[in-house]
């Protein structure tokens, strides 16, 4: 079997409705005006604007009708997700969309209904994952007890000041279990937000010790373990069409700078010093749309085959890099002014540093796809 | 009218029964890996025999008009050869200046004269083309190019010199950019496209010897050497205009080509095939981290290559910059090869030092000689820095 095999890239009439609405709706609602408006603010978005985007049913988007969703496949997300990159447009979305989905994914079960319903309704929700900075590790030390008592604290929970739900991923008999715990549920103090690179972003380290949980609230069994693969494939995935997004705009930025600025009596746009790493950037951008939209090619409600967990991994690895080259670039590129807060490019490199470590940077992604791609067929 | 689905496996399947009947034995010389290689006679009878097989089957050609020798049926079926082509691994279809550029152009603006004169030989291998666009001091610069053409009653007086002509030696006919007009403001503007044959009097094509040791090229010579007037193609001074729309062929951003392989195939799963065996540090090869580490980047570059000409037809997905994947194919696709090639060396060991015709070179040089005929794709055509320059300004407007 060839090492490139499935090269499928389908994109549906609804997928491209949805893409050019939200391109709209991003352009319009998130100039860059808008969002630097939010980044010192607690939540980091517009409330107005969210109760829109409910509206336009995103947050529900892959959700079945029968909680309130539009029942679409999550691979109409994608286009979601590069356009709100595209306009740095922050909001819970991607971590609610991946919160519902582990659930969703995780159990059948009609007790997580109000979950589910809550989040189509605009309910921001998050998965509660790491407790250290390692993507590749699975130690589980938030966990339990027989009375139903959880102990321990989560970091870098993403959107967590915004969250009426988390998603805690526990143990349970020694497997992986999730637990779904209301924000009402956490004592005071329980949220320590994190300083973030992005601050477009919000995350926090959450202490769920001494939440209570009914038996109902426990998901549990070997589904939990195949839908939390998935989860990190999807995750990987919506931020990679995110940082596809936020790539190539940082690249028009760029770009109209190199168009309006001279030295030496030419605009600086005709030195190939500065043309062709643009080239570069666009080539790498246009890589890194091709992989996550073969990658949404290739998802659907069921679990994550070999072929889709290469995509969702080659999109991952090629968005962050270029998304590193196109921030870095464009604060040299824009000389002494780069350097400034006010100029945008800070915006896209710090996006660029915060995107590329969430759900494994290029190199992690990498290493998974040595062994999936050489090891194989060996 | 389009073929259903079922018509279209049931096509793949035939071709490809067809291709595992017929492909020639290995015929104990070495072939060029592409059609700016082919060097001798030898070669080039091998060649010419399998693309007229080819064309005898229907398998050439085949969305060009059946009445020059065409197929007349929808692009499709010739994609689906070219793919079953590549994955038997047969030879190639050598006369591309002809397929791949010259064809289609006269396909498209040719006059109906035209049409009937040239199509059908560029098909069966009989008539084969070369191109006469670049000269000794003007490569880069084509625009500038002084090899001038004189009208004298029913003819043109062709004076100059053109350098590396591929298959400049071989070809009957050649498309020629030459100046009828040096006194224009803009140089372009003085510069005419002709239809032109090679074998006259006052034209000289002396083979120059390649980086590899083989040959393919010329450097072709012009002294007052007359041509018919009729060879003119469209009229004086839209040279340059037509040229451009050649090269928008040879980079492949404009469909029409006649199909067949242009290049032998090389793709990284040989390569990783070839390197399964080696070992470095005594463990196995494949096993080395930093090893594996650039081979999925290198995989990850050809699929994005595949995966970009797949986005490429889908509209909704190319509304920022909608010339940018048709202008970069070139420049990605002669890129990666060259990297790909080169590490491929790099991973012999000290057997990456050896040669085409050491009886200890690994798969007898392939890579070694297959990584320096790869500069024919990045410097040929356009090289990747003009490639860069061009989509700079053209898909992202930067000024020249
Ligand atoms: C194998 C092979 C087959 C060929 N076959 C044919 C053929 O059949 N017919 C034909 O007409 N031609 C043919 N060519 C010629 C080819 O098109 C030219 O070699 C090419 O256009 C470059 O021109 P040059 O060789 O004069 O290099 P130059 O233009 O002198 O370039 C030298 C270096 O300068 C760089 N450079 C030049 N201008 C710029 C710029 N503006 N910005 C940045 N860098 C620049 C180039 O990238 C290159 O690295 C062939 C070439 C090869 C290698």
């Amino acid at each position: 079997m060839s090492v490139i095999n499935n090269t499928t890239l389908v994109f549906d009439e609804d997928q491209a409705m949805i893409l050019d609405v939200a391109r709209d709706f991003c352009r319009q609602r998130s100039p860059i005006s808008a969002v630097r408006a939010q980044l010192d603010t607690p939540l980091g978005y517009d409330e107005a604007l969210w109760q829109e985007l409910v509206g336009l049913g995103w947050p529900g988007l892959a959700l079945p009708a029968s909680v309130g969703g539009s029942g679409l496949g999550i691979r109409h997300a994608v286009g979601i997700a590069e356009a709100m990159g595209r306009a740095m447009l922050g909001t819970p979305l991607i971590s609610t969309t991946l919160a519902a989905q582990l659930v969703a994914r995780a159990t059948a079960e009609a007790r997580v209904d109000e979950f589910l319903a809550d989040v189509a309704a605009g309910v921001p929700a998050t998965v509660a994952l790491l407790e250290g900075p390692d993507w590749g590790a699975d130690t589980c030390q938030c966990l339990f007890d027989e009375g139903g008592v959880l102990q321990g604290a989560k970091q870098y929970v993403p959107d967590a000041q915004a969250a009426g739900w988390f998603v805690v991923v526990t143990r349970h008999h020694n497997l992986p279990a999730l637990a779904l715990v209301r924000a009402s549920q956490l004592r005071d103090g329980a949220i320590s937000p994190h300083t973030l690179i992005d601050e477009t972003k919000r995350a926090a380290t959450v202490d769920f010790t001494g939440v209570q949980l009914t038996p109902d609230a426990i998901i549990a069994g070997e589904q939990v373990t195949v839908a939390l693969c998935d989860f990190y494939l999807l995750g990987a995935l919506l931020t990679a069409a995110e940082a596809a997004g936020s790539a190539g705009a940082c690249l028009d930025t760029t770009v109209d700078y190199l168009k309006t600025r001279k030295q030496f009596g030419k605009l600086i746009g005709s030195y190939q010093a500065l043309k062709h790493p643009c080239v570069d950037i666009l080539m790498g951008v246009d890589a890194a749309r091709s992989f996550v939209y073969h990658a949404a090619s290739l998802l659907d409600d069921g679990a994550f085959d070999r072929d889709a967990e290469i995509a969702c991994r080659m999109a991952k690895a090629q968005s962050s890099e270029v998304l590193l080259q196109a921030g870095d670039r464009a604060v040299q590129f824009h000389g002494g002014m780069g350097f400034t807060y006010e100029c945008d490019a800070q915006l896209y490199i710090r996006r660029a540093q915060w995107s590329s470590q969430q759900f494994g940077d290029a190199l992690h992604h990498r290493k998974r796809l040595a062994a999936l791609l050489l090891d194989a067929a060996a | 009218m389009s073929a259903s689905e079922q018509e279209l496996t049931e096509f793949r399947q035939q071709v490809s029964a067809w291709l595992a009947d017929n492909k020639p034995a290995d015929p104990g010389f070495l072939l060029p890996q592409s059609f700016m290689e082919v060097g001798t006679e030898q070669q080039l009878d091998f060649l010419r025999e399998w693309q007229h097989k080819v064309w005898r089957a229907g398998y050439l050609g085949m969305a060009w008009p059946k009445a020059y020798g065409g197929g007349g049926v929808a692009p499709v079926f010739q994609s689906i050869v070219d793919a079953e082509m590549r994955r038997h691994a047969v030879p190639i279809c050598f006369n591309v200046i002809g397929l791949g550029w010259a064809g289609p152009l006269i396909n498209h603006i040719g006059s109906e004269e035209e049409k009937a004169r040239y199509l059908k030989g560029i098909l069966t291998g009989e008539d084969i083309w070369c191109q006469g666009f670049s000269e000794p001091d003007h490569g880069s610069d084509l625009g500038n190019a002084q090899t001038r053409a004189v009208r004298d009653g029913d003819e043109y007086v062709i004076n100059g010199t053109k350098i590396w002509t591929t298959m400049g030696n071989f070809a009957k006919y050649m498309i020629l950019l030459a100046r009828t007009n040096p006194n224009t403001e803009r140089k372009y503007d003085g510069l005419s496209f002709f239809l032109s044959p090679m074998q006259v009097p006052g034209i000289e094509a002396r083979p120059i010897r390649k980086l590899t040791g083989e040959y393919g090229f010329t450097e072709t010579f012009f002294t007052d050497a007359r041509i018919p007037a009729s060879c003119l193609m469209g009229e004086e001074g839209q040279g340059w205009k037509i040229a451009m729309q050649t090269l928008q062929y040879e980079r492949g951003a404009e469909a029409g080509a006649a199909g067949g392989l242009a290049f032998e195939r090389v793709v990284i799963d040989d390569m990783i095939d070839d390197v399964r065996d080696l070992t470095r540090d005594g463990e196995p090869l494949l096993s080395d981290p930093v090893v594996r580490d650039e081979l999925v980047q290198l995989i990850m570059a050809e699929k994005a290559g595949a995966l970009n000409s797949k986005r490429a037809a889908i509209q909704a997905l190319n509304t920022d910059y909608p010339f940018s994947l048709p202008l970069s194919h070139k420049l990605a696709f002669s890129e990666h090869g060259r990297l790909m090639r080169r590490f491929a060396i790099g991973l012999q060991g000290a057997a990456g030092g050896l040669y085409v015709g050491d009886g200890q070179a690994r798969q007898g040089g392939f890579w070694q000689r297959a990584y320096f005929n790869n500069f024919s794709t990045t410097i040929g055509g356009g090289t990747s820095q003009v490639q860069a320059n061009i989509i700079a300004e053209h898909v992202l407007g930067l000024p020249k």
